[in-house]
């Protein structure tokens, strides 16, 4: 019983929420390591990308609520995301025209691109905080648990309740269905098969004549689609405030690495890996021990291997762990 | 004759220099004269400061063409070095357990170190047992000497230190100049976290040092935050000591009365002035000190050498440059020179806030100050510190007031505050805006490379 107790304690308090927020860095990372597989720069406006697009959703489903619309049992962001990422991909392809495209007919170095799209961050910052202002922003309704503590006490006689977030399954739920369809685009289209050409040679693709400006043009509407759809589901499941999103910037691009840039089914990977850390090395596992061992035991400290404030030295530590012994990462990305 | 025209074309752009200098002047002149000669002498000062960051970070991008997205937290590890140098130690939670801190920390540093060490000489699977067992245990051994000390030194009278002091280093030779040491300290600590962000992402990507230096940053200032024990983190160190008088023991003095009379002013608002020009003094001589240096740096052999790497890396490897050990060097001598502004700020401050180092103001802020002013180029960077801090401050103050009166036909209700609120990320969207045009349109900055 004691085992099974701490069992559940385990996937309430660690594997729930490591799985949503890994799947929330993944659908992220996946974005950063497109731009960078054909745009080959590291995108530091994805993280406010984001936010704005989070923001433009948030509006739509204040003005669907204000109407009286809502998706039954499902959150009423989900129908107003749509919105959120035609707004946001607008925003986007006008900066990859303005100002990105300059660039890569320059054939800039990377690094020009990255401080442009410092620039870009700085830009899409302001614009999201004037839409939306700085503070918490609440948007999800419908029911708020699939699985409550409580019903599943009474339900298995257990001392550990289990409680699992709506929020939380749709973000796998969706999650899963966004990876899907990309990898389906991916390998099975003609166009997600000239985005595939394009990332391994460049000069090879535009030999057999692919159009470089319309690989672009795709590569943004995918990472955009993925960046809101992300940011969406990170504000229904925690809660949404600007700042959140640049903070989002270094874990995202610990799982990019971590799994290999350019590599999609790597940025997956890394996005869990990182996720399943920061969680892990965050909880304080006092409880856990306690269940585990024999008899009435429990350990004197918290058994927390850094405390929570600390949760993105995490990210950093795998990130340099990565750089040190395998720099293009665990699956073979771009060169170092 | 072409050795005529570069003559020609170094002339024009002394004179393009000399005159962009004065326009920046008249700017500050004017604020001088609009608001007063002690919130300009403020401003300036600052613009001294933001100009020492932005030669270390000019340093770093425009002799080498590093990026650095960390400066903020480099230059908050210079601003701890104040705290830990002239802060008395605070003997009572010292003597509580409060000495285990620091062994422990030492701990820490040698299970690393061993750790290395032992990666270095053994082969196989025997290094992977060795290196995890030595770490697991190092940390172990760390967090239980360290977590006890840290406990007694946060409950040892909490509410004015909690934390374990400095070194009290103030007076030397009877003058309080004691926290001028802090200032090279400063720099060799920046210097150390430098070394090993450098020692790890260099030669690698050009992404990965912007990334791991993002999250060094990040990593410097939530310890400044969040650990207690060392410079009371969100409540904030105050009473630093500093080099340069107290306005208030200048007042009390008969004969500084007589010296303000004398001037036709009141002791108060003299007194104030005369401080920021102490502290002016002091920081023009630093400023000029390391933009000499640079300039001997930048026209040395070592210098070409960094240019022709910069401009291609693979020409200059082929040559027999080291490469990545050069990027090492210019990385770490950039973010030293960025942790001693660091500290300046602080001690002129006279407070540690750790919850002020954000990094849109130390590290965009100061790379926008870079690009504008003329990157490769040390006069550029000062100028673009000057030009750009005087904006960042002044754009602060127009954005909510420019909002005010736009807004001032309107009804009061929720649209109204809302866009009197938002008019305070004006400054984000304007430095974003620079930052994209002059990259565009002007990339060699106001003062460009010669």
């Amino acid at each position: 019983m004691d085992v099974l107790n701490g069992l559940v304690l385990l996937m309430n308090f660690v594997v729930v929420p490591a799985l949503s927020y890994g799947s929330q860095l993944a659908l992220g990372a996946l974005g950063v390591t497109l731009i960078y597989g054909i745009l080959r720069f590291s995108n530091f406006a994805h993280g406010d990308t984001m936010a704005f697009g989070t923001g433009i959703t948030i509006l739509g489903t204040w003005g669907l609520q204000a109407w009286g619309v809502t998706l039954g049992i499902l959150p009423t962001a989900l129908l107003a995301l749509p919105l959120g990422i035609l707004v946001t991909m607008g925003i986007v392809l006008v900066t990859d025209r303005v100002v990105y495209r300059f660039y890569r007919r320059q054939r800039a170095r990377p690094v020009i691109l990255v401080i442009a799209s410092v620039g870009v961050m700085f830009i899409m910052n302001a614009l999201t905080r004037f839409i939306i202002g700085t503070d918490d922003r609440a948007f999800a309704d419908g029911p708020r648990f699939l699985v409550n503590a409580p019903a599943f006490k009474a339900a298995t006689g257990l001392d550990e309740g289990l409680s699992i977030k709506a929020t939380a399954a749709l973000t796998v739920v969706v999650a899963v269905i966004a990876v899907g369809l990309l990898f389906w685009f991916l390998n099975s289209t003609r166009t997600g098969k000239s985005m595939r050409a394009y990332s391994d040679n460049e000069d090879l693709a535009l030999l057999s004549g692919i159009n470089p400006e319309r690989v672009v043009t795709i590569t943004w509407i995918i990472a955009t689609t993925l960046a809101v759809t992300a940011g969406v589901l990170y504000g229904l499941d925690k809660s949404f405030r600007p700042f959140n999103y640049y903070a989002l910037l270094l874990p995202t691009f610990a799982a990019a690495i971590v799994g290999g840039l350019g590599n999609p089914l790597g940025a997956i990977a890394g996005g869990f890996l990182i996720a399943f850390s920061e969680v892990s090395f965050t909880y304080a596992f006092k409880k856990v021990v306690g269940y585990l061992t024999p008899g009435t035991w429990e350990p004197p400290g918290l058994v927390q291997l850094l405390s929570t404030d600390y949760k993105f030295a995490v990210s950093f530590t795998i990130l340099i762990i990565v750089l040190l012994f395998r720099p293009t990462g665990i699956f073979r990305g771009k060169s170092a | 004759m072409s050795q005529n025209r570069v003559a020609e074309r170094h002339g024009s752009q002394r004179m393009r220099a000399a005159v962009l200098f004065a326009l920046v002047g008249l700017l500050f002149l004017l604020e001088a004269l609009t608001g007063s000669w002690n919130t300009m002498l403020g401003i300036f000062n600052m613009a001294l400061v933001s100009a020492i960051m932005a030669l270390g970070v000019n340093m770093q991008w425009g002799y080498a063409g590093l990026f650095n997205v960390g400066i903020v937290g480099f230059v908050a590890l210079g601003g701890l070095a104040p705290v830990l140098i002239s802060i008395p130690p605070n003997h009572e939670a010292l003597a509580a357990g409060g000495w285990r801190i620091p062994v422990a920390l030492l701990v820490g540093v040698l299970a690393i170190i061993a750790a290395i060490l032992v990666y270095g000489r053994t082969r196989g699977r025997l290094r992977g047992i060795a290196v995890t067992a030595i770490l697991i245990g190092g940390f172990v051994l760390y967090r239980a000497i360290f977590d006890p000390a840290v406990e007694i030194v946060e409950t040892t009278n909490p509410s004015f230190a909690g934390n374990i002091g400095g070194l009290g280093i103030n007076r030397i030779f009877g003058l309080h100049v004691g926290v001028l040491l802090a200032w090279p300290v400063g720099m060799l600590l920046a210097a150390g976290a430098a070394w090993v962000i450098g020692k790890i992402a260099l030669g690698l990507r050009s992404d990965y040092l912007a990334i791991a230096t993002l999250g060094i940053g990040e990593i410097i200032i939530a310890v400044l935050k969040n650990e207690d024990w060392l410079a009371r983190g969100v409540k904030n160190m105050t009473n630093i000591p500093r080099p340069v008088p107290y306005e208030v023991d200048l007042q009390q003095s008969t004969y500084w009365q007589g010296w303000a009379a004398a001037f036709g002013t009141d002791p108060v608002t003299f007194s104030t002035i005369f401080v920021k020009l102490c502290w002016m003094a002091l920081f023009l001589v630093i400023l000029l000190g390391i933009i000499w240096l640079s300039e001997r740096a930048i026209n040395s052999p070592w210098g070409r050498m960094m240019r022709a790497i910069r401009d291609n890396e693979t020409a200059a490897e082929a040559m027999g440059k080291d490469v990545t050990r050069r990027h090492l060097q210019i990385f770490v001598i950039g973010s030293a020179v960025c942790g001693l502004a660091g500290a300046m700020m602080v001690t002129m401050n006279g407070v540690l806030v750790p919850s002020e180092y954000t990094p849109l103001r130390y590290t965009f802020l100061v790379w926008v100050m870079v690009i504008v002013g003329g990157s490769g180029n040390n006069w550029g960077s000062v100028l673009g510190a000057f030009l750009i801090y005087y904006l960042y401050i002044k754009v602060g103050d127009w954005g909510p007031s420019l909002m005010h009166s736009l807004t001032a036909g309107m009804q009061p209700g929720p649209i109204k505050d809302h866009l009197v609120d938002s008019a305070a990320h004006m400054r984000m969207m304007t430095l974003g805006v620079i930052l994209l045009l002059v990259l565009r349109f002007s990339p060699r900055g106001l003062l460009p490379e010669r």
